[in-house]
């Protein structure tokens, strides 16, 4: 209990030491600590996770103290440790700590420094707290917690309005998630009586209303739109790419945008019991896979793609959930956070080495210079488009298999996606790395590889996403699918699961087709990016289709006129005529109506003594003739 | 006994103050905040070793009608007596870097409205309560008035006059409810009015009677237009007494004085009443967002925030009374933050208005720090005091009604557009002539900002003491609410 | 003895006597414009209800009749000191107690 503790109290303690004296640290000792609180919780993880998978170590489900309590009414502050939040742990400390490492070589000029290994540490601290909270509540606290680092993060060079307009688009767009999270924590607790999801796995969900749990789950859901980037809640994703490159990669990449995913699969016993918000998950997790994957094609930010990129592979790991795969989704999950947290580092390389560079058409050639970010960008490209036998090849096949298994549509769309994947990845390959230099001579006068703190964890990384793939080899190939035995205690069984699973043969096609169809995507982009030396076109260039997509189908400029402008627009109204006007106007009329009354009545008050006396003996004598009549 | 000496410290300090002279009004008056904050500790220990019984004193006073000086403290009205007796001296404190004209009379005044304040949460008796709720409106009347900022005199004292006076009248009616209730009862005493036996009808007028005095000092909507001009033109010090702790009155008076006393013309009020909270909420919200005054736009935030615990108040839950309690405390808390940093930022800049401003956080970074911390207290983000409140009274209000809860939950975003929008345009982006030499926070300053944040937290991460102190109260409360 | 003569005269006639003076007092305040005058009519008045606190008293054997007597006297007193001295004042600025032209008094 108390290492379990520590998981989540030593990167807090980074958190206070660099917010409070860290500006007094030289450097290295600020980014050094920072990362040594994210490197102890990481060896004791793999403890806990060692544990786990020789089964030495036990389910821990602690409750440390009430936070909210009286009379009935009581929620705890406690943490859980199983199987899931345990493969979380070893993401979240593991590329933590990578990321931190990284940080060090990459944010050694900027003078917030020391801020910026704080709030890296605080959104550590927040994301243990989500994997490891016991029930929803404190999953919530660490859910807004990463939001709040994530805004923070985003606005970092904050004097920069546009920076923190994206910040701020992230945060709130987070909040309408939110909302609907803490609406589904309102029913689970009104309906259910408790938040901890023990005592919830061991609810007879069969009794409750079925419209009841899909509520629930359907709101849940929407929390996970939000945060996990899905439509309609995706913009802010690209946008949050305004943040230093590590932060992409930690935040919008590797972990904080698949809580949306863990917050589903911890719930898996209730989604279960709702199909109808099933296939919405997977509807929208395919929509988003093939829509944000159009988009990626015509990008030309380096970090604008790989943001894309992840709101299309977070798709996929939605589309998995959809169809039961629950296993698969983690698997991509884990996948994705190795190879996408190497290709936002290696895109944070080239920007370091081309001084902030971000457009691919000022890149080309960088092969000669950077030969390890190339090749660790390259092998994580190959994973993200499922090349055998690196591992997002496996993780994804996987969800095309669940795909095809549960609904033809959802599977050609998923394949759809998975190849303009490889697609636009490789075009960002092939921009970048090879042909010939196009920026200025004074960034290919500076050229240069990154130093070992940026390079190793590029290796560590590239390593991971190659071989990565081993934790969950394919059943039917005679292996044993290693993820899937490690988190079943987790999962509850499916009720209403068909029990037939897909022949060996079609799957072994569909395998075949999917690696099939990478690679004729790749060689495409071979073709034309290498071989046609084509480049893309200048901004303002595109037209008709290319357009539309080129301006992401002008989302943000609907979502502007649609929700911004009318609210802006309703709170000049509501303040300047409703409040000022009508509400305001009602009440100053009250004082204006006694002045009016007061100014006709006034003339009573004449001043001829003579009449006030008359006036109150009559009044006297009115009294006595009323009172007599009344009494007598 | 201690009730009595915690009750007239303020007054023998207001007192003393004014006769201290200009020169040491403002320790004179740091001293007795500070002697009363100790006496309200002292209370609460005392109440802690009464198993939360309420502590009671009680002297004849008029016999004819039937009047008596009766006060009570349980942990309802220990909770805003520690919220008032910690925030008066840290109102005082935040006047310490401003030369103020007339010292001991703003002092005194600040501490004779403390008395008012004190007296109104602790008075058992209704005529007591009416008198201490009529005298906790003179002195900030004064205040604003006469210390206002603003060099439109004439627009300044339009505003604190209708204040003045639309609370006064709201007050009236009070008075003729009070009047009409001790005909049937033959006390003021709180026991006999919570057990008067009304027709509905009488209860249902009745309720009005009450309830558009509370709805004036809450505000709630559409009672609520004196709030942002006189926010806006009384000294800050008085904002934060206006906002910190007199709103509050209104909010307690609900509980103690409305609730329990009219239980039928509750029920029969209550979805009206509700709604129009609601309405409050995402008016007060959506008007916040393009607002440029900085004390107008916190004005209009805390509208909104009150709109969500009067709901929560009238669902007549457990949930949603705990949740108005905590959140009436929290509220205190952040929004003397808020018009803390809105001072400072006055001060230093000489303009409110957040579109002139921008770059302060590159140039003071404390006091970023700090304002954003208080920020995300008042936007209720998740171990800050103002989550529990919003959790435990929106849950109030889902259980009261599903889609209420939908839309007073909108406030989670709006908050965050607007809280946000006012930090960016005033904190972040490149400095201007007028923030370039923005100092940063002082140590005392930092000292104010560092309380307020350390209690933004204890409530935050263990309300439950809390939560427990409240537990008599809001049993006796429901009990005779729901009679 | 006094009381003697008070029980052989029937207590009507005392009404009527009060009754009386009261009217003339109302009609010299409401008719003569000289404020002195007036104030002379309010005395007239407040002696006639002081002739019916006594007479009732002694009727009913109840001596706080006259008491009360005592204190309407007593304030009349004062309340001719100060309102002569109201009057000498007024006389001193505008040279006339006449009522009519004291007319300033108004909103």
């Amino acid at each position: 209990m108390v290492n379990l503790l520590l998981i989540i109290l030593l990167p807090l303690l980074g958190f206070f030491v660099n917010a409070l004296v860290g500006k007094k640290l030289p450097k290295s000792v600020s980014g050094g600590f920072a990362s040594l609180m994210i490197f102890i919780p990481f060896v004791i993880s793999t403890s806990y996770f060692v544990g786990f998978v020789n089964g030495s170590q036990q389910k821990l489900d602690i409750d440390i103290y009430n936070w909210i309590a009286f009379g009935d009414f009581k929620i705890t502050f406690g943490l859980l440790l199983d199987q899931l939040s345990a493969t979380w742990l070893m993401v979240v400390t593991g590329i933590g700590f990578l990321i931190h490492l990284y940080s060090i070589s990459y944010m050694h000029d900027d003078e917030k420094f020391h801020n910026f290994f704080s709030y890296l540490n605080l959104f550590i601290f927040f994301m243990l707290l989500l994997v490891l909270g016991n029930n929803f509540l404190i999953t919530f606290i660490g859910w807004e917690g990463v939001g709040l680092c994530s805004y923070l993060l985003i606005g970092f060079w904050f004097k920069n309005q546009d920076y923190n307009n994206a910040a701020k688009k992230a945060f709130v767009m987070n909040r309408v998630g939110d909302l609907g999270f803490l609406l589904g924590i309102f029913f689970i607790l009104y309906y259910l009586k408790t938040l901890n999801f023990t005592q919830l796995q061991a609810v007879n969900l069969e009794l409750l209303p079925h419209g009841l749990i899909v509520a629930i789950t359907m709101l849940l859901f929407v929390g996970a739109i939000g945060k996990s980037a899905q439509i309609p809640l995706y913009t802010w994703l690209p946008d949050a790419m305004a943040g230093p490159t590590p932060v992409s990669a930690l935040i919008h990449a590797a972990t904080m945008v698949t809580a949306g995913i863990y917050m589903l699969v911890r719930a898996n016993f209730l989604f279960i019991h709702a199909p109808e918000t099933m296939m919405i998950v997977a509807a929208i997790g395919a929509a988003t896979a093939i829509f944000a994957a159009t988009v990626g094609v015509l990008q030309n930010d380096i970090k604008k793609v790989l943001a894309y990129s992840t709101v299309s592979q977070l798709g996929l790991m939605f589309l998995a959930l959809g169809v039961g795969a629950f296993t698969s989704g983690v698997f991509h999950v884990v996948t994705h956070a190795f190879f996408k947290a190497c290709l936002f580092l290696g895109s944070g390389s080239v920007i370091h080495a081309l001084h902030g560079e971000q457009d691919i058409r000022n890149m080309g050639g960088l092969k000669k210079w950077m030969p390890i970010t190339f090749w660790t960008f390259l092998i994580s490209s190959l994973a993200i488009s499922g090349i055998f036998p690196f591992s997002g090849f496996f993780s994804k096949d996987e969800i095309l298999a669940s795909a095809f298994e549960h609904n033809k549509v959802l599977w050609v769309v998923a394949s759809l996606a998975s190849l303009l994947t490889a697609f636009y990845m490789f075009r960002l390959v092939f921009l970048t790395f090879t042909g010939n230099f196009r920026g200025i001579e004074e960034q290919k006068h500076h050229l240069h590889e990154s130093p070992a703190l940026i390079t190793i964890p590029l290796i560590i990384l590239a390593v991971l996403a190659a071989v990565g793939g081993a934790m969950g080899l394919p059943e039917f190939l005679g292996f044993h699918h290693w993820l899937k035995g490690f988190l079943s205690p987790v999962l509850a069984t499916n009720p209403h699961a068909e029990a037939h699973g897909l022949s060996h043969s079609t799957e072994l096609m569909l395998m075949g087709g999917a690696f099939a169809g990478a690679v004729a995507s790749i060689a495409y982009a071979y073709i034309k990016y290498v071989k046609g030396g084509a480049l893309p076109a200048n901004d303002g260039e595109e037209s008709g289709v290319g357009k539309l997509v080129y301006n992401k189908y002008y989302i943000d400029e609907i979502y502007n006129a649609l929700f911004v402008k009318p609210s802006l627009l309703l709170s000049d109204f509501g303040h300047s005529v409703i409040d000022n006007k009508v509400v305001d106007g009602i009440v100053n009329f009250t004082g204006k109506a006694s002045l009016i009354i007061g100014s006709q009545v006034r003339k009573i008050q004449s001043g001829y003594i003579g009449f006030y006396l008359l006036a109150m003996v009559l009044s006297m004598v009115a009294i006595f003739v009323y009172s007599f009549m009344i009494t007598g | 006994m201690l009730l009595l000496i915690t009750l007239f410290l303020p007054l023998l300090f207001a007192l003393l103050t004014y006769l201290s002279g200009n020169r040491y009004a403002k320790y004179v008056a740091l001293l007795g905040g500070l002697l009363a904050f100790v006496g309200c500790n002292l209370l609460k220990q005392s109440l802690v070793s009464n198993q939360l019984e309420p502590l009671g004193y009680t002297h004849d006073w008029i016999a004819n009608p039937l009047i008596a000086f009766s006060l009570t403290v349980d942990g309802l009205a220990l909770s805003l007596i520690a919220l008032t007796t910690f925030l008066i001296p840290l109102i005082v404190f935040t006047t310490y870097s401003k030369t103020i004209e007339n010292a001991k009379a703003f002092y005194s005044l600040i501490l004779l409205m403390e008395f008012g304040l004190l007296g109104v949460f602790m008075a058992a008796d209704g005529f007591l309560y009416y008198v201490f709720w009529e005298l906790a409106l003179i002195p900030i009347y004064f205040i604003a008035l006469l210390w206002g900022e603003n060099r439109d005199k004439a627009f300044r004292n339009r505003a604190i006059f209708k204040f003045f006076v639309y609370t006064l009248a709201g007050s009236l009616f009070m008075l003729i409810g009070f009047i009409y209730l001790y005909q049937y009862s033959g006390s003021f005493s709180i026991q006999s009015l919570y057990t008067l036996n009304l027709s509905n009808t009488e209860q249902v007028v009745l309720f009005w009677a009450f309830f558009i005095a509370f709805a004036i000092k809450i505000p709630v909507f559409p009672f609520h237009t004196w709030q942002p001009d006189t926010y806006k033109e009384a000294p800050t010090a008085g904002t934060m007494l206006l906002s910190g702790i007199m709103l509050k009155m209104g909010l307690y008076s609900l509980l103690r004085w409305l609730l329990p006393v009219l239980p039928h013309g509750v029920e029969f009020w209550t979805p009206y009443v509700i709604v129009l909270a609601t309405i409050g909420v995402l008016y007060g919200s959506i008007i916040a967002i393009k607002q440029d005054d900085l004390k107008k736009l916190l004005a209009y935030s805390s509208f909104a925030h009150v709109g969500l615990i009067t709901a929560g108040i009238f669902t007549l839950t457990r949930e949603g009374m705990q949740g108005a309690i905590v959140q009436m405390f929290a509220h205190g808390f952040n929004v003397v933050g808020l018009f803390y940093a809105a001072e400072i930022i006055l001060q230093r800049t000489g303009t409110l208005s957040i579109s002139q401003l921008g770059g302060i956080r590159s140039v003071a970074p404390k006091f970023a720090t700090v304002f954003m911390i208080v920020v995300l207290a008042s936007v209720a983000l998740p171990t800050t005091n103002a989550f529990i409140g919003e959790f435990l009274l929106l849950f109030a209000s889902f259980q009261y009604n599903t889609w209420l809860a939908v839309a007073a939950g909108f406030t989670i975003i709006f908050s965050a557009v607007y809280m946000l929008r006012m930090y960016q345009l005033s904190m972040l982006g490149e400095t201007n002539e007028k923030t370039a030499g923005f100092q940063d926070l002082n140590w005392q300053e930092m000292l104010v900002f560092v309380l307020i944040i350390m209690g933004i937290f204890q409530i935050g991460l263990v309300p439950s003491s809390f939560l427990g102190m409240m537990e008599n109260s809001i049993d006796q409360i429901l009990s005779f609410s729901l009679r | 003895m006094l009381l003697n003569i008070f029980n052989t005269i029937p207590i009507q006639y005392y009404i009527m006597v009060s009754a009386v003076l009261f009217s003339i007092g109302v009609m010299g305040v409401l008719f003569r414009r000289n404020a002195i005058i007036i104030f002379m009519s309010i005395e007239l008045m407040l002696n006639a209800v002081n002739l019916l606190l006594v007479a009732f008293s002694s009727y009913h054997n109840d001596a706080s009749g006259q008491v009360f007597v005592f204190f309407v006297m007593a304030v009349a007193a004062a309340e001719v000191a100060v309102g002569l001295a109201i009057l000498v004042t007024i006389f001193r600025n505008v040279h006339s107690v006449d009522i009519d032209e004291l007319k300033n008094l108004k909103w």
